[in-house]
């Protein structure tokens, strides 16, 4: 007990070194700032990964740790995205209204700004008033507040409901599948407030950075996604190996047992669910400024199943199986899906990767799945010479979630 | 003078059918025109029409081919002598046929001159021949001259419509033209009382006709007038401003009549600003600091106190001529008798149209549930009894569409293609199912969640070949002809006949699911090893047989729900993906493994999207969105559905 956090958790220094190198390394190839070896577009690609690595940490957390497989997490980061999204526009928007209506020969109104915007941003769904939902829309800081509270609100209420009633396992997986389906077709609808399927665009253009190239400005969103990716891997590892973290363990194979115990289960659990929902939230609102776009596609339920993928693939109930999941699925499926892969040429067919990735994907997944249960990161597990534990091939505990022999480390 | 000579001019045109109609009796259709030939050279809408009335009342057996002929460019002028003849284009130039029906030979080109009657005069000619078409003694033509005047009624159709109708034969026909004649009399018929009676008639009717007659007379305009006169015209309600009408509705109104200076829009005060703005002031006011409105109005209002600009009404003003005036919702039909009789009737109509369409709102709440229950049943197997999450089925059901579809490309009868392809369909999703479950599932039986992940990953490679084989724009899958067209009970409730087909195939799948599991040897097993699979396997039941042959049965289903989606939806790689969340919610809320619960969550579900897209007509989404969002709150209160299992088979 007296061992110090870092010493008990090895790979926390290890992966906080490797992420700084890798930054600076980045960094030092950058346009803005090196040799210009990488383009600006490849950086915002690494930065987006970086994004996705974080939204994959929440995702380890939740299923990985607590067993509870929540099909609705980019639906959280896509909020995330929405509420960061909604500045960012309103404020590029009340530049460019303010630099037109600064030829008028009347200096302008609040109201006439306030309406040009409006009409600027809503022009498109035929309204041309700010709806409700845009009331912070003009604040930074209470913007960023909403990146937080309204993914943390909305899993809270949704994870309150849902545990209560003691909804486990695969229903709970199909209720927030259709909780994020609900929310797609919602924003998809034009009288959301949001743009409908339009969704929010320019969110590249940092407002009151126009001065300042693309290139400079990715790699600021680097490093800031890098910051949040170390801070985001050293609170989980924190949370995950004192005593909260041995009873969600505990909750993942054996909920019945930890109730009897006489913890609080659906406390347990709402805190995790909703952690991971914040967690999620905010890697949304890094990622969509580098992505420059956010519609409600982005919020379907396949994203979030994607996301349980790479955990799985990456190897679950380690952190940093999610990180190496995520990086590496998505990094060769923008390599494979960018037409960079080479076509293999069979003489009779030609294997195109653009249309032929993705059975590639579903089927290693279901080999992985198979084959590998411990993914990717099972490959550390034979470097270190850990073991699996002894259970006579059976799981860690009888719930849905429960770790299997096979992907358990001791 | 010029105004003098036109009203001569006007009597005169007046005076003409009456002189005409004097003249006209038992006279041929050759004299009339004859005796009229300056106006038939030149025809125009205003003065044609005493001669056309001349010539569809002569009485003269050719008059109905003459009057046809002339509107179709058939009728010609013989430059030699200006007479009259009936023209059909020939090697020559045009065989001439008297205006009696005799043959006159033929001549060139030159020496007829073609009548060409404008629009307007062929619009009277065609009004003309609607009383020959209603007595045509072929009942088809009769039948076709009802609905050109069903489809434009008017005025002058009225009289030629009531001479048809005592010798009409046929009683289809009759009918119809009665109705027809009631329809044009509430509408056009001078008599207040007539047109009265005519609505009343209609007491209780549903047709969409009767309300597109009676809906016109029910417009309303919105009026107004100073406090001391009154509102002329027939009222249909008062209105109070601020109550049941706007302020500034109201204010728009005194302004369109002429009864108060517009208001100063905030745009309108912006360009008098401007353009009043000497050496950077307004008024006094420097430029910059108007920059609120309420500076500007100040502005404005210096400018007025120096008469610069007109003066602009105020709040203070609008509100007093508001209330200077009254304000009234008129009916552009002046009789209200016959707007009073037409709103008792159309609120009769409206009490019956909601009982029908409430009706018909069930009849679609109906279809679309079996449409859930068909893309459902087969997960209520694979799920509900084997608990095995499939997220490949909806891929499944697109598997069993492409199957319909590609089967369509060798066999172009639709019938015997559709009898061919739902067996196959059913045989190619079943060995789709059996191997994935040899290969994949049989692995994962105690790992529901792994279950997921590993059919997800088959789902989107199976999409992604779909995608690489058939492309990615839809295919058509064409139902047989007696499949189109929709089971009509009257102008509301009507439902195609594809949806009664989904539902009959529904109703069998349900029935041939609780034959297999209630009454064979298969069945047995099947329960026998969901409840128990090892004391199932003491008993010498195969469990993972039976398992195979299950999710086989369950993957089948799937596939012939696939070629019904199929027929009504557009067949895309995306199909099954459409159906997966609402299929997987149907099997949830219903309660899981359990058919009548699956019936049971279809039928919310479909009822549910059916009644909220009732409520909010427009959105589609929305009504999915809370539907969802009910479901959500559904599963509080009924954790394990709607219809749960109880004791030993809930398996836990």
């Amino acid at each position: 007990m007296t061992r110090s956090f870092l010493a008990r958790n090895p790979s926390v220094l290890v992966f906080l070194s490797i992420l700084a190198l890798f930054t600076l390394g980045v960094t030092l190839l950058s346009e803005a700032y090196g040799t210009a070896l990488i383009s600006t577009s490849f950086i915002k690609t690494l930065g987006k990964t970086l994004c996705l690595c974080l939204a994959a940490l929440a995702m380890d957390l939740i299923w990985g740790y607590a067993g509870i497989l929540s099909l609705g997490h980019m639906a959280f980061f896509a909020i995330g995205g929405y509420m960061i999204g909604m500045w960012l526009m309103y404020a590029r928007t009340e530049e460019i209204v303010v630099a037109a209506l600064a030829n008028e020969p009347l200096p302008a109104t609040a109201q006439e700004i306030q309406n040009g915007i409006a009409g600027q941003i809503f022009g498109v769904v035929g309204a041309s008033e700010l709806p409700p939902v845009w009331l912070f829309a003009h604040s930074l800081p209470l913007q960023l507040l909403l990146v937080v509270m309204v993914p943390g609100l909305l899993a809270l209420v949704f994870g309150w409901l849902a545990f209560r009633s003691r909804v486990t396992g695969v229903y709970l997986s199909i209720l927030t599948q259709a909780m994020t389906l609900a929310l797609a077709l919602y924003l998809f609808q034009n009288d959301s407030g949001l743009r409908g399927n339009n969704g929010l665009s320019g969110l590249q253009n940092i407002p009151g950075l126009a001065g300042v190239s693309q290139a400079a400005v990715s790699v600021w969103f680097l490093w800031a996604s890098a910051a949040a990716l170390g801070f985001g891997y050293l609170l989980l590892a924190w949370v995950v190996s004192g005593k909260f973290g041995s009873v969600i363990r505990a909750i993942r194979d054996d909920e019945a047992r930890v109730r009897f115990l006489g913890y609080s289960v659906e406390g347990y659990k709402l805190f995790v669910f909703t952690l991971t929902a914040i967690i999620a939230a905010i890697a949304g609102a890094l990622y969509y400024p580098q992505a420059g776009i956010i519609n409600p596609a982005e919020l379907a339920p396949i994203a979030s199943i994607y996301l349980a993928v790479w955990v799985a693939i990456g190897g679950r109930g380690r952190l940093y199986g999610a990180v190496i999941g995520a990086a590496f699925v998505s990094l060769l499926s923008s390599w494979f899906t960018g037409g960079r892969a080479p076509s293999i040429p069979l003489g009779f067919y030609t294997i195109n990767w653009v249309d032929w990735w993705l059975v590639l994907l579903g089927l290693s997944f279901v080999a992985v799945t198979l084959f590998a249960p411990k993914g990717i990161g099972g490959l550390f597990d034979l470097v270190q010479g850990l073991r699996r534990p002894d259970r006579k091939g059976a799981a860690l505990g009888p719930d849905d979630g429960a770790l299997m022999e096979r992907e358990a480390q001791e | 003078m010029r105004a003098l000579v036109a009203a001569l001019v006007a009597a005169f045109l007046m005076l003409v059918p009456a002189m005409l109609a004097a003249q006209t009796a038992a006279r041929s259709v050759a004299e009339i025109l004859v005796e009229n030939r300056a106006l038939v050279e030149k025809p125009s809408r205003q003065s044609i029409g005493p001669v056309i009335a001349a010539l569809a009342g002569s009485g003269d057996p050719q008059a109905a081919t003459i009057l046809a002929a002339w509107a179709d460019r058939g009728l010609g002028q013989r430059k030699s002598d200006g007479g009259f003849f009936l023209i059909a284009p020939n090697a020559d130039g045009y065989a001439l046929t008297a205006l009696d029906g005799s043959d006159a030979g033929t001549a060139t080109k030159s020496e007829i001159t073609e009548l060409r009657p404008n629009s307007g005069v062929r619009g009277l000619i065609s009004v003309a021949l609607v009383q020959f078409r209603l007595t045509d003694p072929d009942p088809a033509r009769r039948a076709e001259a009802l609905a050109t005047i069903a489809r434009d009624p008017a005025p002058e159709l009225l009289a030629p419509l009531r001479a048809s109708l005592d010798g009409e034969a046929d009683p289809a026909l009759a009918a119809q033209k009665d109705r027809l004649n009631r329809l044009l009399t509430l509408r056009f018929d001078p008599d207040s009382a007539a047109r009265v009676a005519a609505i009343d008639s209609f007491s209780g009717d549903l047709g969409l006709d009767l309300r597109a007659a009676l809906n016109p007379l029910l417009a309303t305009v919105r009026k107004t007038a100073p406090l001391a006169a009154q509102i002329d015209g027939n009222i249909a309600r008062d209105l109070t401003p601020g109550d049941d009408l706007p302020q500034g509705e109201a204010y728009d109104l005194l302004v369109a009549a002429n009864l108060a200076p517009a208001r100063l829009s905030p745009a309108d005060l912006k360009a008098a600003l401007v353009a009043n703005i000497v050496n950077g002031q307004v008024a006094g006011t420097p430029v910059a600091v108007l920059n609120t409105q309420v500076a500007r109005n100040a502005a404005y209002t210096a400018l007025e106190a120096a008469g610069s600009v007109p003066l602009a009404a105020t709040d203070e003003e609008v509100t007093q001529a508001v209330a200077a005036h009254r304000f009234a919702e008129v009916y552009s039909e002046p009789d209200p008798a016959v707007t009073t009789a037409a709103t008792r009737v159309l609120k009769a109509i409206e009490t019956k149209l909601a009982l029908m369409q409430a009706a018909d709102l069930g009849l679609d709440a109906l279809s679309l549930a079996s449409i859930y229950f068909l893309a459902a049943i087969g997960l209520a197997i694979t799920f509900g009894v084997m608990r095995v999450i499939n997220m490949a089925h909806g891929e499944f059901i697109m598997l069993g569409a492409y199957t319909g579809y590609v089967v369509q490309l060798f066999i172009p009868n639709y019938t015997l293609s559709l009898i061919v392809a739902l067996p196959l369909a059913f045989a190619v999703t079943f060995a789709a199912g059996v191997a994935m479950e040899r290969l994949v599932i049989r692995h994962l039986y105690k790992r529901p969640l792994e279950t997921l992940l590993a059919t997800f990953g088959i789902s989107i490679a199976l999409q992604q070949l779909a995608k690489t084989v058939f492309g990615t724009q839809a295919r058509p899958l064409t139902s047989p002809a007696w499949l189109d067209g929709a089971l009509s009970f009257n102008d509301v409730v009507q439902v195609s006949y594809i949806r009664i087909a989904i539902f009959v195939l529904a109703l069998v799948f349900l029935v041939v699911f609780l034959f297999i599991m209630q009454r064979t040897r298969l069945g047995l097993e099947v329960r026998a090893v969901q409840q128990n699979p090892s004391m199932a396997a003491s008993m010498g039941i195969n469990p993972d047989r039976i398992n195979m042959l299950t999710f086989g049965l369950g993957s089948g289903i799937a596939g012939i729900a696939g070629i019904a989606i199929g027929l009504f939806a557009k067949v895309t790689s995306e199909l099954g993906s459409d159906y997966i969340v609402q299929s997987f919610m149907t099997v949830v809320v219903g309660g899981v493994g359990n058919i009548w619960g699956t019936l049971a969550g279809a039928a919310m579900i479909g009822g549910l999207q059916k009644g909220i897209e009732f409520l909010n007509p427009s959105n589609t989404l929305a009504a999915q969105t809370y539907m969802i969002l009910f479901i959500i709150l559904f599963i509080q209160f009924r954790p394990r559905g709607i219809i749960a299992l109880k004791g030993r088979a809930a398996g836990d």
